[in-house]
């Protein structure tokens, strides 16, 4: 199972790191109360499950994206799955994903990749759609092919609307936790549905908090990434 | 030589293309085949060519169908119908990569708003046309710092768009276009966003270009004015039709039907030039303190035949002659006369400098003395003389 070892293996590499490597950038003072509360391996899998499951979001979402914003067509048949996807209620995937991955990180992974794909679908899209006529135009006009217009013109012109895009589909993923602890996607979800279950509000309250520091980061981190040029 | 080619064009927006043309032909109006069949038509059956080396202006209101013409000319919009032949090659009939030959190597464009790439220095703009051609880095960048030394924009090139002024950013639209060396320049309004004086200026420098680089242009305006200025030859049309083509002086001289003869009117030069930008330096002497001697000796010195007449508040008092002024000398044996009072014709017409030249031309015709014009206060700040009345109205 490609995607099970994919989560594994980044598993594997944030447990073997100090809490230090984690912190570069992202401020040592929060990444060390994970620490400290001993979420620290609940954490890391519950952030292997988040980028897995956002990467390969994104990896499907951008190009699906990219193919709504070139066909009109394409943009009628996914624009309703979208809707779909989105209005579903979490819970409703975990169901078919346990029926074909079992129990486990797998079809956290399946869940979660379902719930968070379409705002990435939409914003590059949208990005795409939005870059004005006259530089279309122009790009036509001195011959670009597809390729180039798209490589030098349109995802550039793009790109703020994509990278909130992937900022909302990272947060997506993460909100995806807690509900994905139920079918055995182990991480601080777990802390926090077991907490739920034994009326523990302290132990709730800190593996919720420790989520919101992992929010925070990716957050700040995407946001880095969407900085004006010049 | 016949450069580009254009034989029944006609686009039509919205389908029922065999009803629409079939209508075309019948002469009917585009509201009515708007009304009958809920199509547009865009440009409506039309022909011309475009000589090598030529500025063709292609004139219009908005909705007259120019610019999609003028996009039909580079297929970034498909014709419904017609011919467009660029050197002899029919446009419509290339696949499209081969049309994406042409468009890299025989025509280029120019936009209304620019459409410079804001993610890209000047000098990636200037040369975005070459790049997508494949052009190595060195040989590109060399060709688009030429470029942007021509439209005098060298020191610039690693600026992004905007930080540059509405002029200097066409100018970099006008370097992207001459960067690629392609024969046929395409201009959309492209000066039609700038402000008038920054509008003059691009227009000259394209008339610059133009007597180095004998390129074809094919440009669209709405503004007479400017089609008058830079157009070897000038196509007006209106809701899509054809209704003029000739040389400035024809469509000038010659108007082929009411709309085009409303146009003219429109521009009508004394209605807009007034005599503020007519009027030069007034040559005078003061009542007050001046007398005959040194009249007539700034009369000669400045070469003219009557000076104004002010007193010490620079009001103005009337003028005199050089005859009266000569008369007097002679006539003073003694040299006692210190005055020119005795001579000074109050009888002066003046007028301000907001008056538009043509309230003044009947005036300016009857009498043989210069215009005073005066400010609020009755102050003389300038003249009006015949020739440059008439320098003005030639549109010089």
């Amino acid at each position: 199972m490609a995607i099970y070892r994919v989560g594994d293996g980044m598993d594997l590499v944030l447990e073997s790191q100090s809490p230090t490597v984690l912190a570069i950038g992202a401020g040592t003072g929060r990444t060390g109360l994970i620490w400290n509360l001993d979420y620290w391996q609940d954490m890391t899998r519950t952030l292997s499950l988040v980028l897995t499951s956002s990467v390969i979001a994104l990896v499907i979402g951008i190009p699906l994206g990219i193919l709504m914003a070139k066909s009109n067509v394409a943009q009628t048949i996914i624009q309703p799955i979208l809707d779909f996807m989105q209005t579903m209620p979490a819970f409703v995937y975990l169901i078919p994903a346990v029926a074909f991955f079992g129990i486990g990180t797998v079809p956290g992974v399946i869940s979660s990749l379902i719930f968070a794909m379409p705002p990435v679908v939409r914003m590059t899209n949208l990005g795409i759609r939005q870059v004005p006529s006259d530089l279309i135009e122009a790009a036509d006009s001195y011959g670009s092919t597809s390729w180039q217009k798209l490589v030098k013109v349109q995802l550039p012109l793009a790109r703020k609307t994509i990278m909130s895009g992937v900022n909302q589909t990272l947060m997506l993923a993460l909100s995806m936790v807690v509900t994905a602890s139920m079918i055995g996607a182990m991480g601080l979800g777990t802390d926090v549905y077991f907490a739920v279950g034994r009326n523990e509000a302290g132990s709730g309250f800190t593996a919720g908090l420790a989520v919101v520091i992992i929010a925070i980061i990716l957050d700040r981190i995407t946001q880095l990434v969407n900085k004006p040029e010049h | 030589m016949e450069k580009v080619k254009v034989e029944h064009l006609t686009k039509i927006f919205g389908g029922h293309n065999k009803q629409v043309r079939s209508m075309i032909e019948a002469g009917k109006s585009k509201a009515e085949i708007l009304k009958a069949t809920g199509s547009t038509v865009g440009v409506s059956d039309i022909s011309f060519d475009v000589q090598s080396g030529e500025i063709f202006v292609i004139m219009g209101l908005s909705g007259s169908g120019k610019s999609t013409l003028i996009r039909m000319i580079n297929r970034l919009i498909e014709p419904t119908a017609g011919k467009i032949a660029i050197d002899g090659e029919d446009l419509t009939q290339l696949d499209k990569k081969q049309l994406r030959e042409v468009r890299r190597h025989k025509m280029s464009m120019v936009f209304q708003q620019f459409a410079l790439f804001p993610q890209r220095t000047i000098l990636d703009n200037a040369a975005y046309g070459l790049e997508i051609q494949g052009v190595g880095k060195e040989e590109r960048y060399a060709k688009a710092n030429k470029a942007l030394d021509r439209v005098g924009l060298n020191g610039y090139a690693d600026q992004y768009p905007d930080q540059l002024s509405g002029g200097m950013q066409q100018r970099v639209g006008l370097a992207r276009a001459l960067a690629n060396d392609a024969d046929i320049l395409l201009m959309d309004e492209a000066f039609s966003a700038l402000d008038p004086l920054n509008r003059k200026d691009m227009q000259d420098e394209l008339l610059e270009l133009q007597a180095d680089l004998h390129k074809t242009i094919i440009f669209i305006s709405h503004d007479l004015n400017e089609a008058l200025r830079i157009g070897n030859r000038i196509m007006i049309m209106r809701d899509g039709r054809l209704v003029q083509i000739g040389t400035p002086e024809e469509i000038l001289t010659a108007p082929a039907n009411d709309y085009v003869e409303r146009f003219i009117e429109d521009v009508d030069r004394t209605k807009v030039i007034t005599v503020g930008s007519v009027m030069i330096r007034p040559y005078t002497v003061n009542v007050d303190t001046d007398g005959p001697r040194l009249a007539l000796r700034r009369m000669r010195d400045n070469e003219v035949s009557t000076l104004f007449v002010i007193n010490n508040r620079r009001e103005l008092v009337g003028f005199i002659e050089a005859r009266d002024t000569v008369k007097l000398i002679e006539d003073d044996h003694d040299r006692s006369v210190r005055s020119i009072k005795s001579i000074v014709n109050p009888d002066v017409k003046t007028t301000t400098v907001d008056t538009p030249i043509n309230s003044i031309i009947d005036e300016i015709s009857s009498i043989s003395a210069p215009l005073g014009v005066l400010d609020d206060q009755q102050r003389l700040i300038g003249v009006v003389i015949r020739g440059a009345v008439l320098a003005a109205i030639a549109g010089d």
